[in-house]
């Protein structure tokens, strides 16, 4: 796989080959039952795309995860809900390691990144986080215009010719679903965008980059409902060429929206199924409070 | 009175006394400044004064004041005036106080006239005569104030091209000539003999410098030898006094001019103060050598601060650890701002002149040794002092800035695969240029009216020539400069002649107050187009 070379130099696949196998034993359960679902098995077999094992992280003293599992699969949406502190926004900027700005976190275990450890040290990481992508809770333009933000992605990876970046830039906001609001006004400031039309910019920045997975750190959560539904369809209309997680506190979009959900309590991933069957028929009492809203 | 307090009412009036007691501070010292420096170049009617004793003065009124009377009851008030009479060649003084109760006449006389002069100040008086050599071209007031008028502008420029000769040709000879000089002793430096060829031609070059520059001395005398005409002047109480034209730098018939006449005067002594040099140990002519020199001296301290500045606001922010050690630096940086400036100023003579300078010195200009070049006061090590004063307030502005640069603005960069650096560069930089521009601005204010740390680095009371001349390397960074602010002190507490100085002192301040108003004023416009283009207020 040519993108496996371009993440991680060359002779290193076989000690992550080896770590797979040893860690291998205590996750395979609880990921497997998310696999062998009903859903599944209409669709035929999905490709693993990201995979996290026994993953443990603290800031200073604080656990803020503990010993978590669970994988993604390719071009899926995987929901993580859970109350508030409960690590879900921790776990999903592990996986593009954002994490790494924070000078007191200490972290054990894996993330399998197409059969590469994304914690190895000879991981690139400007790479690796070119290829996850990510979007952020409150919209967070540039504060240049919306040409500028969308091809500022491309450009810090080298694409300069102006041709090529003009039909990214149109390209990417086409996908965003923006383009035919922001046509006439590419060259004005991102900033006189509403709320939800940043957020779609944020989304196309992000794709302009080309990535594979595309993290999602509740996007909605400082929209308004119109905004939020568009960001909906547009998560599912990416669903074909991009692999989606999201982290909502918002139950209703998580059912509405994505294939698979796992919930979360106190660091622990307590489960993680299909969505329906999350939603429906939750294994575990504490999912069940959480989705029937008994507490959280 | 409890509920009273409880609406906040009295904070309101506090709070808008204090700022209303701050402005009207500020308004009656810029209205005191404008009031003093601008009445001084309008030229004021010349008044004749016959006292009880018979004794007559001629002058502008420059002050009324109350005489202090002691004793028991109450007395009429006792005024007094004070006239500018100049002619201080004759009198000794330019200025004469006057009683009131003393003055049995006063008039004015519509032929007396004010001659500004080069030496010796302004002359009033009446003309008697004009001649042009021995032979006389008028005899009368009227007639003379004619021939003087059209003479005068031939002959002062015939005076200017003698000195403009005088400055440039033969300032460019002794320029060569000093080359060639510190050429030789360069090459002796080296082991050169008295005989080797070089120096020989160097010294060939000096002798044919020097013919050179007897020609133009004999140019310069042929010029002066036109400058043959005189005035004849009465002045008050009956002196005359014979002055030669080329002298005269402005004629002016007060009592005879119209309002537009007198702004017509106005606006060009104004002219002259900005564009002029300094006549008369500073108190006449302008002022323009020290603007230069003020703005000068700015701009290369800007130049030196920002990036020093910004660096280092830039580690201490953004890639320290942050911790005791950190919190130590920023807490001794922002002491930094509170050390008084003339200790800069010391430290500024012990390290870039005397250790810095001397090093470049003995490195580079050995020749010149034992006369310094970089190892005296210059407006290099000027601005770095000023540079290194007003460094903390850079530093303090910019971190400022960085810190509130919101951190998701840093994380989508990030998150993009930008790496810190391309972060850095093209988010967090183009976000922060507004503070480093407040940070700037800030820095420029104070080190535009810094004085004390300037006086013992490299300014000086009247410099020779500009930091910027036509001989190479054009930029003269290791010469000596003038600054208003020094001149004001100059002028207002140095000068030999305080009373006609001190209104020099109020208009040089509103000039400086003018400058620093202009400087700060660019650096708003370009802030302020920096903002509207970086305006950071997502959602």
């Amino acid at each position: 796989m040519p993108t496996q070379e371009k993440l991680q130099d060359t002779g290193h696949m076989e000690s992550g080959d080896a770590r797979n196998t040893e860690a291998g034993q205590g996750y395979l359960p609880r990921r497997l039952a998310g696999l062998n679902s009903a859903s599944h098995a209409a669709n035929g077999p999905r490709e693993m795309i990201m995979d996290v094992r026994a993953l443990t992280l603290a800031y200073g003293s604080k656990v803020a995860l503990k010993d978590v599992n669970i994988s993604f699969l390719k071009n899926q949406i995987t929901a993580l809900i859970g109350p508030s502190g409960c690590g879900k926004s921790t776990l999903l900027r592990c996986l593009n390691r954002l994490n790494d700005l924070v000078d007191s976190v200490t972290l054990k275990g894996q993330i399998m990144f197409n059969g590469m450890d994304i914690y190895d040290p000879i991981i690139n990481i400007s790479e690796l986080r070119k290829r996850v992508g990510m979007v952020f809770q409150k919209p967070n333009p540039f504060p240049k215009t919306v040409y500028e933000n969308v091809a500022y992605g491309p450009r810090i990876h080298g694409v300069g010719r102006k041709g090529e970046l003009d039909g990214m830039v149109e390209e990417c906001l086409k996908s965003a679903a923006l383009w035919d609001e922001v046509k006439d006004r590419l060259h004005d400031s991102a900033l006189g965008l509403s709320g939800g039309q940043q957020q779609r910019l944020c989304i196309a920045r992000a794709l302009a980059v080309k990535p594979d997975i595309l993290l999602m750190d509740e996007p909605c959560s400082a929209l308004d409902p119109i905004s939020t539904s568009k960001i909906e369809d547009l998560m599912v209309d990416l669903k074909s060429r991009y692999t989606i997680i999201i982290v909502t506190h918002n139950m209703q979009q998580a059912s509405r929206v994505s294939d698979y959900t796992g919930f979360m309590l106190l660091g622990e991933m307590i489960e993680f199924n299909d969505t329906p069957k999350i939603f429906q028929g939750p294994k575990d009492k504490r999912t069940e409070d959480y989705i029937t809203g008994r507490f959280g | 009175m409890k509920e009273l307090y409880r609406t906040g009412d009295p904070l309101i009036w506090l709070t808008g006394g204090a700022l209303a007691f701050s402005l009207l501070m500020v308004v009656g010292l810029i209205a005191l400044i404008m009031y003093n420096g601008l009445g001084f170049f309008w030229p004021k009617d010349i008044v004749r004064y016959t006292l009880a004793d018979g004794r007559q003065v001629m002058g502008q009124l420059s002050e009324r004041e109350e005489i202090p009377q002691f004793g028991e009851g109450k007395k009429e008030p006792l005024w007094r005036i004070k006239v500018k009479q100049g002619n201080r060649d004759l009198y000794g003084a330019d200025f004469i106080w006057i009683n009131e109760a003393d003055i049995k006449t006063e008039e004015k006389p519509a032929a007396a006239i004010v001659l500004e002069r080069r030496e010796w100040g302004d002359f009033i008086g009446v003309i008697k005569a004009v001649k042009d050599g021995a032979t006389a071209i008028a005899a009368e007031p009227a007639e003379g104030w004619k021939a003087l008028t059209g003479a005068l502008a031939g002959q002062r420029r015939l005076f200017e091209e003698a000195r403009a000769l005088e400055r440039d040709e033969v300032g460019a000879i002794s320029y060569d000539q000093e080359k060639l000089r510190l050429a030789n002793r360069a090459l002796k430096l080296k082991g050169a003999k008295d005989d080797d060829p070089r120096i020989t031609a160097n010294l060939a070059g000096i002798d044919k410098l020097h013919k050179d520059y007897e020609a133009v001395m004999e140019r310069v005398g042929a010029i002066r030898a036109k400058l043959t005409w005189t005035v004849v002047l009465t002045g008050a109480g009956g002196v005359e006094k014979e002055l030669p034209l080329y002298m005269i730098v402005r004629a002016v018939k007060p009592n005879e001019l119209s309002v537009f006449g007198k702004a017509g005067v106005y606006l060009s002594k104004i002219w002259e103060f900005i564009s002029a040099d300094p006549r008369e140990s500073n108190t006449e002519g302008g002022v323009f050598p020290a603007i230069f020199g003020t703005v000068l001296m700015v701009m290369v301290m800007s130049v030196a601060v920002t990036p020093m500045g910004v660096l280092g606001a830039f580690y201490l922010r953004e890639y320290a650890r942050q911790g005791v050690f950190v919190s130590a630096v920023r807490i001794a940086v922002n002491n930094l701002a509170g050390v008084p400036s003339i200790v800069f100023g010391v430290f500024g003579v012990g390290f870039f002149i005397y250790f810095v300078g001397g090093s470049i010195d003995s490195l580079f200009f050995p020749e010149a040794l034992p006369t310094p070049t970089y190892g005296t006061g210059g407006i290099l090590w000027a601005s770095l002092t000023l540079a290194l004063l007003t460094v903390p307030v850079v530093i303090v502005a910019t971190e400022e800035g960085l810190a509130a640069i919101p951190r998701n603005l840093r994380e989508a960069s990030l998150g993009l695969g930008a790496t810190k650096f391309e972060t850095m560069w093209r988010v967090v930089l183009p976000a922060v240029m507004p503070s480093i521009l407040t940070g700037l601005i800030l820095a420029m204010a104070r080190a535009a009216g810094e004085v004390a740390p300037l006086m013992i680095t490299g300014v000086v009371k009247l410099a020779p020539s500009l930091p910027i001349d036509g001989y190479f390397p054009f930029l003269h960074m290791e010469r000596k400069f003038m600054h208003l602010g020094f001149h004001i002190y100059d002028v207002g507490f140095q000068s030999p002649n305080v009373d006609a100085a001190r209104p020099m002192v109020y208009t040089t301040t509103l000039l400086l107050l003018g400058i620093v108003l202009a400087l700060n004023l660019s650096a708003i416009v370009i802030r302020n187009k920096l903002k509207k283009k970086f305006a950071t207020s997502a959602v």
